[in-house]
């Protein structure tokens, strides 16, 4: 299968969550990851800092045209859509979606469409339904979507939104999800 | 298990992408309006809209109804591009550009300014309100440009809502503005009018980065939320473009997240102000 992105979307209780997952991923992971996290439309990137210190992995506030790089985690600027060419990045300030910029749906339809079955797409905690139709449109090209939990999630109705919607392929606990991920893209490798 | 970088896959075109090409290739022998080169990614998503509000399904039906009918063009240049914008957007970016460049342009006795995809005008508006305030307002002569004669009308016109004052007058403040900002506009019903004395020096006309050359000689281009929309190919274009519209020493302003990455001439710029995308030209 072969994957090339891996895409994350959430919202409420998200940074809590991208702690323990980012902490739990591998130094080297082979693909790149690319985090639509909701945030306050004048946040800085202190968000980016705090979450630095959970992981070797470098975390990067995107710039637009920014080139996807293996084992790079990009992270959505507030106020932007993020949005997945086919080796690099762009940016809109496109309406907000689902009154949310950065949207996780956006995020997840460009990854569908520019990687299909090749891209991997994690729904995390939220209390809204972003990406929920993101998640079927990487269903749809073939893709990989990974749910987390309800039950661990501080927000469950965004990971509820996305089961209801479309066929994960998995749902896991919070903390499964990184040596999940990682044996899943190391392996297709 | 290898760690070599991802090539991306090359995927076969859709037919959905090929219907857009084909879209875009006929806006611009008929139309001349070149959009082959945006970001596919977000040029989609906005073609798409669009076919939803003309309540079509294919973008060859798209197409079809774009060259025959005038009036379905206009709409679609409406919503094409996006236009959103505002005063002071991003105020550091204006605070900088007080701090760090006004003193530089304190040394010329003629200042030309060029803002490259101004939209409704606010950022022009914007900057004149701080050149006046500065005392070098008299000196400048500012070219307003966008490639859509809509929004480019409505910044030759000045007024807006009034109903967005308050947070401009929040933005202008955090630019370091000096005044109360009501003194610069006119409240007329839910209008507000910025004053004529604004305009004074601004040229507004229309210009496209995609297709037309260098106009001029200039001290600073300003151009932000623009080339995000444009692919790395044109990027690279429009850069050259900038960098020889600038005089030496001259000033390139960019929006919060775009960079210089791109541009061939990376390496003849430094960095005005750290954390703001505020370059200088050196050679
Ligand atoms: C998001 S607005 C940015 C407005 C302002 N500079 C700001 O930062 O708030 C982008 C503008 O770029 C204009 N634009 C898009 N393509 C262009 C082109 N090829 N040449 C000139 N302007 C273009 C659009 O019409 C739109 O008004």
């Amino acid at each position: 299968m072969n994957v090339q992105i891996v895409v994350m979307g959430a919202s409420l209780g998200g940074l809590s969550a991208l702690k323990v997952l980012l902490s739990g991923l591998q130094p080297k992971f082979p693909v790149p990851i690319a985090i639509a996290q909701h945030r306050h439309r004048d946040s800085r990137s202190d968000i980016i800092d705090f979450l630095q210190h959970y992981t070797s992995l470098e975390i990067r506030e995107v710039e637009d045209k920014d080139s996807l790089q293996p084992g790079q985690v990009y992270f959505a600027p507030a106020d932007y859509h993020l949005l997945i060419e086919p080796g690099y990045l762009t940016l809109s300030t496109d309406a907000p979606v689902s009154y949310a910029r950065p949207s996780i749906d956006v995020l997840f339809e460009s990854a569908a469409e520019s990687y299909r079955e090749h891209t991997v797409g994690v729904i995390l905690t939220g209390a809204n339904q972003d990406g929920a139709r993101g998640a079927a449109a990487i269903k749809a090209q073939g893709g990989t979507v990974i749910v987390q939990d309800p039950r661990t999630a501080e927000g469950t109705m965004m990971p509820k939104a996305a089961i209801s919607t479309t066929t994960a392929d998995q749902i896991l606990p919070l903390l499964d999800i990184a040596p999940y991920l990682s044996a899943l893209c190391s392996l297709s490798r | 298990m290898t760690t070599s970088e991802p090539s991306p896959t090359k995927m076969q075109p859709t037919l959905e992408d090929i219907e857009i090409q084909l879209l875009l290739e006929g806006i611009y022998q008929y139309y001349g309006f070149d959009f082959r080169n945006y970001a596919m990614s977000s040029l989609k998503r906005r073609i798409r809209g669009i076919m939803q509000a003309e309540g079509l399904t294919r973008v060859s039906a798209l197409q079809d109804r774009i060259l025959h009918d005038r009036q379905c063009f206009d709409r679609f240049m409406v919503s094409v591009t996006v236009n959103v914008t505002s005063m002071f957007r991003d105020p550091s970016f204006f605070l900088a550009f007080r701090q760090k460049v006004v003193p530089l342009l304190r040394t010329y006795p003629y200042i030309r300014i060029w803002h490259a995809g101004c939209s409704a005008g606010q950022e022009v508006y914007s900057m004149a309100i701080l050149l006046q305030e500065e005392g070098l307002y008299n000196r400048c002569r500012i070219y307003a440009t966008d490639s859509n004669e809509l929004v480019l009308a409505k910044a030759q016109s000045g007024i807006y809502p009034l109903e967005l004052m308050q947070d401009y007058t929040q933005l202008y403040l955090k630019a370091g503005g000096r005044r109360s900002f009501s003194e610069y506009y006119t409240a007329a019903y839910d209008s507000a009018i910025f004053r004529a004395s604004l305009k004074e020096n601004i040229i507004f006309s229309q210009h496209n980065l995609a297709t037309d050359r260098s106009f001029n000689e200039f001290n600073v281009i300003l151009c932000r939320n623009v080339l995000i929309y444009f692919d790395p190919i044109l990027q690279r274009r429009v850069h050259q473009l900038f960098y020889e519209s600038l005089c030496t020493f001259g000033i390139l302003g960019l929006g919060r997240q775009e960079s210089l990455r791109l541009s061939p001439y990376e390496k003849q710029y430094e960095v005005l102000a750290k954390g703001e995308k505020l370059y200088r030209r050196l050679s």
